[in-house]
């Protein structure tokens, strides 16, 4: 880094600190045997005693499981719907409707989850009231909640990945003689599946996270596990937290080391065909 | 271009309608319920529509409006809103700036710290807030490590005040401010900073006037992703924040929960979302000049 | 589009016909009432600046726009409503449009098998296609893998290989260096002759334009001004724009002064000269007209300073002189004009002048041609 940049640097180091040092915390504190979480109990210390605690207590288990079933779902429903949003968007010029549908799909991204929420629920309560259906909150009004706010980041991703490739490549399709529906599923959908890829797992993350939509939605017997951590926590520090926090943040760390790795290796592949064709050119 | 047109109606249609029934009707229905008055019944509010010598006549209620207008709680409350709003978009601004101006300008370590700016984000929002409490409280991390550093003699109370939750706002909506910006000066030409200082601008004055006037775009769009979320965050001031002044979000929520109020509930709701309607539009219009200036 | 089309407007003289064609955007208006007739086997370009509307004529005989008046006929066919994947044209993009995630033989391979023609015979033909544009040996590689050349190759292959009635090729040589130019340009024109395939390129490149076509349209405003062989457009432009735009071009203001026995005298003031030409346009004494001269054609000559005021002649001062290798180009004040001359190296005129010399130009009465617009 020049010598411009130190300012910059510097703060690229503490904010880096900052946004990590929480994260360390849980994963150490999580190891400590005292009830204390800040004080470290080097008698006793480490100690797994935590996550014994953690895999015995059946709320969390259920919430985890129930969590799981909606990310899954949540997420898979809204890459769908974000596909067909983006691709509508980014590929189908103008249309009647265009601005409406552009609007509906960012403005969910930065609305106040507590409204998001509440008019939900209110939604599905003057449903119930006027149809019968859905038949009181849980699950389904859990996934049909979520896939509202997920399918907008899956359409801006998508979005942004077409807006970054050629749209030659399609009308080559067409022009070598693929109808429609064969060049999305010979062309477009191959190239963005990266983007598709990426916009189901920030929508399984963003579902299994949420929290406040959930709290409307989900109704008396449906708990997630974000909503049996925050009260938990709301009553105070409590150290199977950090074992639960530990378990997530190890298994995100390895998708992105498994991921990176793939990534470099794939690089250096490309790294060499550069050269290969540099090589053609003499 | 040509196509089967019914395909591309499906394209637009399934999308659409899902986003109108489950995203646009919600508001209608918190609209239509915050002109109502609560009552003891099931749904606890009182019909808009009702019979009279059997005309359907609509009845408005404003009661809940003038209640959050007249009641210095509510005014407070939001007021109190868009100050730690307005107060962390700035400090996320002062924070983020250099972090992304840093990363746009790391060469081959960019990914891997925009990796690291971003894998906060894919672990549990709940689970990073909570740690701060680990950390804040006054037997917690911070202060034992300057308590034993003998820089204080007391624990400082720092948990349940403005300060946390400035910390816990901060820190959660940073990587929002963080991407934009970096988004935007990534792509400066380095060559641009050249000019301005072969032409004799020293770097603070290349900065501020070649630098700083073309990243606009990337503060507005970050500034806003941070401040519209933030005015109705709930999450970090139940944990993190006073207990004498709360946020808005808490108070939606506390009528909603506790006091069974629908209409209020409905009513602040609506108020809040005019005040970000404004925010919201422009936040739309950045973004798409962005999308086209690609 | 119209439902029914009428069964009796009759098929078009020339192998592909347009009609009318014209495309809006909006308010602007991308081409204009363009109609053309090109000949089986021949390689036509339209040559144009960009915005001249070329590339959305071209994107109209693909079918990817929708003209918004006029026809458009192939080999008898009318092509107006058919959808580009069942047109008989298949185009060569000026990107390539490569598709990333498949090896140069499925490319290739991926407009036969939109017609689900046997396994074994889009292999054969595939082989065989590759073989032409001499890409066999690199079959299983990914597009990514191959440098511009290759890759302008395989588009090539890809577009031909469907045996289409006309190729369009947008740009065809703009993505690749100069000396990797020349070289294809003579490929381009190898394989369309073995193939007898009609092409329209756009270019926006006189040069490629000038070597590969057996006729070209010169485009400017969603119009094509002129239509004919390069010769032909270079010689005889019908206009300023033209003269202009192909090659470089003194233009002289004047004013008929004698017109008869197949010549016409011009009078012009910048430079002050008289000019001769030995054309005869239809024009009258004193209509305003324009000479366009070549910077080739004009000869230049050490001043003799006689001050004879003769009869395609002027006199100047050089003012720059820029040697280009094979020629140099001279710039001499005339008066108040600026006068562009081409000289050979190889012919040692300058050999003995210098900048700020006295010079004297001269022509033939062939060189000048008269420009009535």
């Amino acid at each position: 880094m020049t010598r411009r940049g130190w300012f910059s640097g510097v703060m690229l180091v503490l904010g880096l600190v900052f946004l990590y040092v929480p994260i360390a915390s849980m994963v150490v504190y999580s190891f400590n045997a005292s009830r204390l979480v800040t004080v470290w109990d080097a008698a006793h210390s480490p100690t797994l005693k935590w996550y014994a605690v953690l895999f015995s207590d059946g709320q969390v288990l259920h919430a985890a499981w129930l969590s799981l079933r909606v990310a899954l779902s949540a997420s898979t429903i809204s890459s769908v719907l974000g596909l067909m949003a983006g691709i509508a968007l980014s590929r189908f010029g103008p249309f009647r409707g265009r601005s409406l549908l552009l609007g509906m799909t960012t403005a969910p991204i930065v609305m106040p989850e507590v409204i998001s929420g509440l008019s939900l629920l209110l939604l599905f309560i003057a449903l119930e009231h006027a149809i019968g259906w859905p038949h009181g909150m849980g699950m389904l009004t859990l996934i049909l909640g979520h896939v509202s706010f997920c399918m907008a980041y899956v359409t801006v991703v998508i979005q942004s990945r077409l807006a970054g490739f050629d749209q030659s490549l399609e009308e080559a399709a067409m022009d070598l003689g693929a109808r429609p529906a064969k060049v999305f599923w010979a062309i477009t959908l191959p190239l963005i599946l990266p983007a598709v890829v990426s916009g189901w797992l920030l929508s399984f993350t963003l579902s299994w996270d949420d929290l406040v939509i959930s709290e409307f939605v989900a109704g008396p017997g449906s708990s997630t596990l974000p909503m049996v951590i925050f009260s938990k926590v709301r009553l105070g520090v409590s150290p199977d937290v950090n074992a639960l926090a530990t378990i997530m943040v190890s298994i995100v760390a390895t998708g992105v080391v498994v991921a990176a790795v793939w990534m470099r290796r794939r690089q250096r592949r490309s790294e060499r065909d550069a050269q290969l064709a540099a090589a053609a050119n003499l | 271009m040509g196509g089967s047109n019914r395909a591309r109606r499906w394209v637009v249609g399934v999308p659409t309608l899902w986003l109108v029934l489950l995203f646009l009707i919600p508001f209608l229905v918190v609209l239509k319920i915050s002109f109502s008055v609560a009552r003891l019944s099931i749904p606890p509010y009182a019909p808009l529509l009702v019979l009279r010598h059997g005309w359907p006549m609509l009845k408005v209620h404003l009661s809940s409006y003038a209640y959050l207008f007249t009641n210095p709680l509510y005014v407070r409350s939001y007021l109190y809103s868009l100050q730690v709003a307005a107060i962390c978009t700035v400090l996320c601004l002062l924070i983020g700036y250099p972090m992304a101006y840093a990363i746009a300008r790391a060469g081959a370590w960019r990914n891997v710290l925009l990796m690291l700016i971003v894998l906060p984000f894919w672990t549990s929002f709940l689970l990073r807030v909570y740690a701060w409490i680990g950390l804040l409280q006054n037997n917690g991390l911070i202060n034992h490590v300057l308590l034993a550093l003998g820089v204080i003699s007391h624990p400082i109370v720092m948990l349940q005040t403005d300060f946390s939750l400035y910390v816990g706002i901060v820190y959660s909506y940073l990587p929002f401010m963080i991407l934009p910006l970096y988004a935007n000066l990534e792509k400066h030409d380095p060559a641009l900073l050249e000019a301005a200082s072969d032409l004799g601008a020293r770097p603070f004055a290349a900065f501020r006037r070649i630098t700083l006037p073309q990243s606009l775009p990337g503060i507005a769009a970050g500034s806003l992703l941070v401040f519209i979320p933030a005015v109705g965050e709930y999450v970090i001031p139940t944990l993190l924040g006073r207990t004498d002044q709360i946020m808005i979000g808490r108070v939606l929520s506390n009528e909603f929960f506790e006091n069974r109020n629908w209409p209020l509930a409905s009513a602040v709701a609506v108020v809040v979302l005019l005040m970000l309607v404004v925010p919201i539009v422009l936040l739309q219009r950045v973004e798409r000049r962005e999308l086209e200036a690609e | 589009m119209a439902e029914s089309r009428s069964q009796e407007a009759t098929p078009a003289p020339g192998y592909l016909h347009l009609e009318g064609l014209s495309k809006r955007f909006g308010e602007f208006l991308a081409v204009d009432a363009v109609s053309l007739e090109i000949a089986r086997g021949e390689i036509f370009c339209l040559l144009g600046g960009s915005g001249s509307g070329k590339t959305t004529l071209l994107r109209m005989l693909a079918g990817f726009e929708r003209p918004s008046a006029g026809r458009i006929w192939l080999d008898g066919q009318d092509l107006s409503a058919i959808a580009p994947h069942d047109r008989p044209v298949n185009m060569m993009f000026q990107s390539y449009a490569l598709f990333p995630h498949m090896s140069v033989e499925k490319n290739v391979a991926f407009g036969l098998e939109q017609e689900r023609l046997p396994r074994r015979e889009i292999r054969a033909r595939v082989d065989e296609m590759l073989e032409i544009v001499q890409m066999g040996r690199y079959a299983g590689r990914r597009p990514h893998q191959l440098s511009g050349g290759q890759r302008q190759r395989v588009a090539l292959a890809r577009a031909l290989v469907k045996r289409p009635k006309l190729l369009l090729l947008d740009e065809p040589l703009a993505a690749l260096d100069r000396k990797l130019r020349e070289r294809t340009q003579f490929e381009l024109l190898n394989i369309q002759q073995r193939l007898g395939v009609t092409f329209i390129v756009v270019t926006h490149d006189q040069d490629e334009a000038m070597t590969l076509a057996t006729r070209m349209g010169v485009m400017d405003h969603g119009r094509i001004v002129q239509v004919g062989a390069p010769a032909q457009i270079y010689e005889s432009p019908a206009n300023r724009f033209v003269a202009d735009f192909i090659g470089s071009v003194n233009l002289i203001e004047g004013r008929v002064a004698e017109t008869g026995s197949g010549t016409v005298l011009i009078r012009s003031e910048a430079p002050a000269c008289a000019i001769r030409a030995v054309c005869t346009p239809p024009c009258a004494v004193d209509d305003t007209v324009w000479v366009a001269l070549r910077p080739e054609r004009i000869q230049l000559q050490q001043a003799p300073h006689d001050g004879a005021a003769a009869e395609n002649a002027i006199s100047g001062r050089v003012r720059d002189i820029a040697y280009m290798g094979d020629v140099s180009i001279c710039l001499v004040e005339a008066g108040a004009a600026l006068m562009r001359v081409t000289v050979p190296n190889s012919s040692g005129v300058l050999a003995h002048i210098a900048r700020h010399d006295e010079v004297r130009l001269g022509w033939n009465a062939s060189a000048p041609v008269i420009l009535l617009k």
